[in-house]
């Protein structure tokens, strides 16, 4: 049970109910599923129902701009520890997409679903990343003036409301766990280092770093070597094949040969809807993908 | 606005591994020694003690002009913790330095009872005006007690909830400033109103007694100047402490990469007004002391430039660092009170002049300079 403390802004019902109902928006429910996915099952908010597999749900969302259409009833799956793809041409409404699931763009029409029972569209930002969905943006973004350190620090998993983190002091474990990352992202010998003085590909991994110490569900990762030098590239491929089953993960990129080697499956957006989606091979050899993005 | 200018070392603040970043160098400590020592003791000595004419008698125009100076030092670290530490430039904390200013003006108004030009029981502009009764917000300014209290209510409150709308709706950078900028200056033209009840253009003057000391005695004035640094060393300590901590790091991570700390699940709303109400209430403070030691609070405190100079005080001195505005707040208002009597229609294009080239050639204000000296 997560505690998801807001004032102001909140774009839709100012109080979540405490307890809501399972139902699995559209979908087939899980046969083989155990008695705690049997439709009516009494959940508790916050917690992330993951019963009938799939933990990131998105049905018919369109989000426009002054009429155009970035998502154009966009529908999209993801499982439970699954490791996907999403590519596409600029334009094709990747990154809008992300911005719906963290809440930084309302859809202007559908539904956004964390597990069967979590309305993201309810939720703003900072409480979105609490509930478990971490993002990395495309430009690396940390915070330069602080260390590699304090970085992961502020990023910890933790209680963010200001007035505990007044008095707030890092405790044994949460220092383990900070080594432990800076260990996975292979910066231990940075951490206190400055992160403006980082390399672009170990902004990456402090970035990706980041959002491991909050423990997320999700993890959505938005062109993550762009501007990566092929050693830095084949580093985070091996960083997200460790990562592989342990969060779900949504990969958005246009380096085909770094799609190659994390891909399962992939998902192909074209003017903000799904054109394909199956394996690297299945899309590769898809006809309609071809003619608008592999072809080209 | 350009954090980029910052230098590295600014916020890296805390050693990672250590419970909690220490508040202050030995060094530190000691020079804040020295200050609560000055402050306390070694100026109301040569106040009081060293008789006229001795070398090291100091004068009370000296005496008020150091108080003063205190006063604006506490709004410039004010200023810098919401500027240097959360990147939000307020063109308008002289609105909040005025209000704590007019609260404290009104104790001291009732309380210079019958003793005024008409010896009646309201305040001379009242009197003037042929308004019979005291306005409802002037109940119970006579007690000192409910006047401190408004000090900080007052500009708090606004403050708050100024920062509320303009944090929700995501009102940052240039807009914030040019907003706040335009609150000040509609606060003046209200309050140069002789209908609002503060005194018109005239304001709040001819105190006569705080309480019931009189307001022109030395004894009066080395305490109210004691206490303006007694404040001063407060306001650093406990600001210090807010930026050594961990909310520290995350509003020095707002200033920086806001979007990143909303997708690493903090609320960048409630810790911008956390510091922006603190550093508010710090400057009504400051004003409540800033009137009675010059002795008069009038509109023009809040005219848009003076929560300008406020901006050069801390440009000046070294923004993000605390200390830094102390010494710009110091070093400025020394010029301001030389140049005003030396060549006084030049002072604002010299005030100008030292924003352009701090700017260019101290971007990282006076405290910055010595920094980079001492690293060679």
């Amino acid at each position: 049970m997560m505690r998801i403390r807001s004032w102001g802004r909140r774009r839709d019902n100012p109080e979540a109910p405490s307890e809501v109902l399972d139902w699995a928006p559209g979908l087939p429910h899980d046969t083989s599923g155990t008695s705690a996915s049997a439709p009516g099952r009494v959940v508790t908010d916050d917690e992330i129902d993951t019963s009938h597999k799939v933990i990131l749900y998105m049905e018919d969302v369109t989000v426009s701009f002054d009429g155009f259409k970035a998502l154009n009833n966009l529908s999209f799956n993801l499982d439970d520890g699954e490791l996907r793809c999403v590519i596409g041409p600029n334009g094709a409404g990747k990154t809008t997409m992300m911005d719906v699931i963290t809440g930084k763009t309302s859809p202007d029409t559908g539904k956004v679903f964390l597990g069967q029972t979590i309305d993201l569209t309810r939720y703003d930002e900072p409480e979105i990343a609490t509930l478990g969905i971490g993002r990395k943006f495309q430009k690396p973004t940390v915070f330069e003036r602080h260390t590699v350190f304090e970085n992961l620090e502020l990023a910890l998993k933790n209680d963010k409301r200001w007035w505990k983190t007044l008095g707030a002091t890092l405790k044994s474990w949460q220092e383990d766990r900070i080594a432990a990352v800076l260990a996975t992202i292979g910066l231990a010998g940075e951490a206190k280092r400055p992160a403006g003085l980082l390399a672009h590909g170990q902004k990456q991994r402090l970035e990706i770093g980041m959002l491991l110490v909050q423990d997320p569900r999700v993890l959505l990762l938005d062109e993550p070597v762009a501007g990566m030098t092929d050693e830095e590239t084949a580093e985070l491929a091996a960083l997200l094949n460790t990562l592989r089953g342990k969060h779900s993960i949504v990969v958005v990129e246009h380096d085909m040969d770094f799609v190659a080697r994390i891909a399962e499956r992939v998902t192909v957006l074209h003017e903000g809807r799904v054109l394909a989606e199956g394996t690297l091979d299945d899309v590769k050899n898809n006809a309609t993908v071809v003619e608008v993005y592999l072809g080209r | 606005m350009n954090a980029t200018a910052l230098p590295l070392e600014v916020a890296a603040t805390s050693i990672a591994h250590e419970p909690r970043a220490r508040l202050f160098s030995p060094a530190g400590w000691a020079a804040i020694g020295v200050a609560l020592l000055v402050f306390g003791v070694v100026v109301p000595l040569l106040a009081l003690a060293v008789p006229e004419g001795n070398a090291l008698h100091l004068t009370s125009y000296a005496l008020t002009l150091s108080g003063k100076i205190l006063c604006y030092a506490l709004c410039a670290v004010a200023l810098d913790l919401v500027w240097g530490y959360c990147g939000i430039l307020s063109l308008g904390h002289g609105l909040f330095f005025a209000l704590g200013g007019y609260a404290m003006g009104m104790y001291l108004m009732r309380s210079i009872g019958l003793d005024g030009v008409y010896h009646m029981d309201l305040p001379d502009f009242m009197v003037f005006l042929d308004w019979k009764t005291l306005p409802w917000y002037w109940k119970g300014t006579h007690s000192f007690a409910y006047s401190a209290l408004l000090v900080v209510l007052v500009p708090g409150l606004l403050a708050f909830v100024f920062g509320y709308f303009a944090f929700r709706s995501r009102i940052k950078g240039v807009y914030l400033s040019i907003i706040t900028q335009a609150l000040t200056y509609a606060a003046m033209l209200l309050f140069f109103r002789n209908d609002t009840g503060f005194g018109g253009n005239n304001g709040f003057t001819d105190f006569k007694r705080i309480l019931g000391f009189s307001i022109h005695a030395p004894g009066t004035r080395v305490v109210l100047f004691a206490l303006s640094g007694f404040a001063l060393v407060g306001a650093l300590v406990l600001c210090r402490f807010i930026v050594t901590s961990r909310l520290g790091r995350v509003v020095t991570a707002i200033r920086d990469a806001e979007s990143r700390v909303m997708f690493c699940g903090y609320d960048p709303k409630a810790y911008k007004l956390f510091v922006w109400t603190l550093s508010a209430v710090l400057c009504g403070i400051a004003g409540a002391l800033y009137v009675p030691q010059v002795g008069i609070i009038n509109p023009s405190e809040m005219a848009p430039t003076n929560s300008i100079e406020m901006v050069v005080w801390v440009a000046t001195g070294g923004r993000g660092t605390l200390f830094g505005p102390i010494v710009g707040a110091g070093v400025v208002n020394l010029a301001k009170s030389y140049f005003t009597v030396a060549a006084p229609e030049y002072w604002l294009f010299f005030l100008g002049l030292i924003f352009v080239l701090v700017t260019i050639f101290l971007p990282q204000g006076i405290v910055g300079l010595l920094r980079r000296r001492k690293q060679g």
